[in-house]
């Protein structure tokens, strides 16, 4: 199946994305071998504890962008608070603090955007549970790039909003329930060992 | 839109030649973000017929740059860096008679305006002299007025007050027609002037130089020139304050530096 020609998974979310994303981050083994850009919508100006949050129940690496940083394989990288994270072309992260995006920073579209820019059809976008339509433009975009782009399930996720408005645009290649992206991300696994 | 790094280079090596304005050692993918906004917002085809317009009309292009250039910000922006400050710069800043300090890349003036709070706070601002500088002349006449939305002053105020503020944030503007008017005592010892990170040099000395989140708009070669550039116009012990996010580890200058606090990326020049 897919598999081997992917370079990068982006994920977004907003209500309810932290939970979502615990549960897939659980079921991740240690030596992932795709490197994670995530997005989620966070309060400005409060120093949250999502990445200690997030990484006592990971096995691979979760930490927040850091400005300039190369992309590694197996790692998971968070959006910081308060600015959007973009990808060079040279695969590194960058931040910028730009207008908001749809109310946000970090916006989702603004990260699923650049990653299609820079990884056309190498890339697996994510798009979660969230209250607002963050995400559904910039993961048609990636769509429109080759990319290969998932929506959860709207009747399962916490909020409907999110997936809803990304379905509303265009067709993606899977929708599925967090039970099954957890399973689409293991056979991506095992297929790349 | 498909816009190559080809159409970027030819873009911004033109506009090197005829304006002297250098954005070919800006980060690219901001940029890019930039210019398709700018695109966009001016009902422009393509970037052929941006660049067109740019060469051909210089206020064009001076829209044009305040647009890649506009950095938004806000007063007591991220509050733990301005505790920091007071906690462990201020004590070490108090010792010396005159303080200069630089804003560099002040943008619309709201960091200008709360360092201007915190010096008279710590009762230091009758002894120093800021200069607050951008490359974007729009913002730099938006700072020297220091008016803002009055609807902004609800977080401003939670900012100020988890910065460590000593007073009532309203004691330092007053409110009219939904604008928050700034005391204009707070920029009586402010010099507001142009000036690129990119092409110019140093013109003074300083005993702080506050440059948050203008690194990250910039390639790792740029970000060397800025660090550099500010190595030059620190005094010995004089103090450097980066944004929460940047860092000095790329430009590869680090050991001119002690760290004096790692979360706040404030920096203290020994060399």
């Amino acid at each position: 199946m897919k598999g081997k020609k992917y370079e990068l998974i982006t994920l977004g979310g907003s209500l309810g994305g932290i939970e979502a994303l615990s549960m897939l981050l659980q079921s991740l083994p240690e030596h992932f071998p795709l490197p994670i850009v995530v997005v989620l919508h966070r309060l400005r100006n409060v120093k949250s504890s999502l990445v200690d949050l997030l990484a006592t129940k990971a096995k691979i690496t979760v930490k927040e962008a850091d400005e300039k940083e190369p992309i590694k394989p197996g790692v998971m990288y968070i959006a910081p608070a308060n600015y959007h994270l973009l990808i060079e072309k040279d695969k590194t992260l960058s931040l910028c603090i730009s207008e908001l995006v749809n109310y946000s920073r970090p916006s989702i579209d603004v990260t699923f955007q650049s990653a299609a820019d820079v990884y056309k059809d190498k890339l697996i976008g994510i798009l979660l549970t969230g209250a607002n339509e963050d995400g559904a433009e910039g993961l048609q975009y990636m769509a429109e790039q080759g990319g290969l782009t998932i929506v959860q399930e709207p009747s399962e996720a916490q909020s409907p909003v999110m997936p809803l408005g990304a379905l509303k645009r265009f067709k993606p290649e899977y929708i599925l329930d967090i039970e099954g992206i957890k399973k689409f991300l293991l056979e991506l696994d095992s297929y790349a060992r | 839109m498909d816009i190559g790094d080809d159409d970027i280079d030819h873009l911004l090596l033109k506009i090197k030649d005829q304006y002297g304005y250098d954005f070919t050692n800006y980060a690219r993918a901001s940029l890019l973000r930039r210019i398709i906004r700018f695109i966009r917002i001016h009902n422009l085809p393509d970037i052929t017929e941006l660049e067109k317009a740019v060469l051909n009309d210089e206020n064009f292009f001076e829209v044009f740059v305040q647009e890649l250039t506009v950095t938004v910000t806000e007063m007591f922006r991220d509050p733990s860096f301005y505790k920091a400050i007071r906690e462990k710069v201020i004590p070490a800043l108090g010792t010396y008679p005159h303080l200069r300090i630089w804003d560099a890349g002040c943008s619309t003036g709201e960091e200008v305006y709360s360092l201007s709070i915190l010096l008279k706070e710590e009762e230091l601002y009758d002894r120093s002299i800021i200069y607050a500088t951008d490359i974007n002349q729009k913002v730099l006449m938006q700072a020297k007025e220091g008016i803002y939305d009055l609807s902004q002053m609800q977080e401003y105020t939670t900012n100020y007050i988890n910065a460590g503020g000593k007073r009532a944030f309203s004691d330092y503007y007053y409110a009219k027609y939904k604008r928050a008017i700034f005391d204009a005592s707070l920029r009586k010892n402010v010099i507001f002037s142009a000036h690129n990170l990119a092409t110019d040099s140093s013109f003074n000395e300083f005993n702080l130089i506050v440059c948050r989140n203008v690194l990250i708009y910039f390639n790792k070669e740029l970000q060397r020139r800025v660090i550099e550039l500010f190595l030059d116009s620190l005094t010995m012990f004089g103090y450097l304050a980066l944004g929460a996010k940047e860092t000095l580890a790329l430009t590869g200058l680090a050991n001119h530096f002690e760290t004096v606090d790692k979360n706040e990326k404030i920096y203290r020049r020994i060399k």
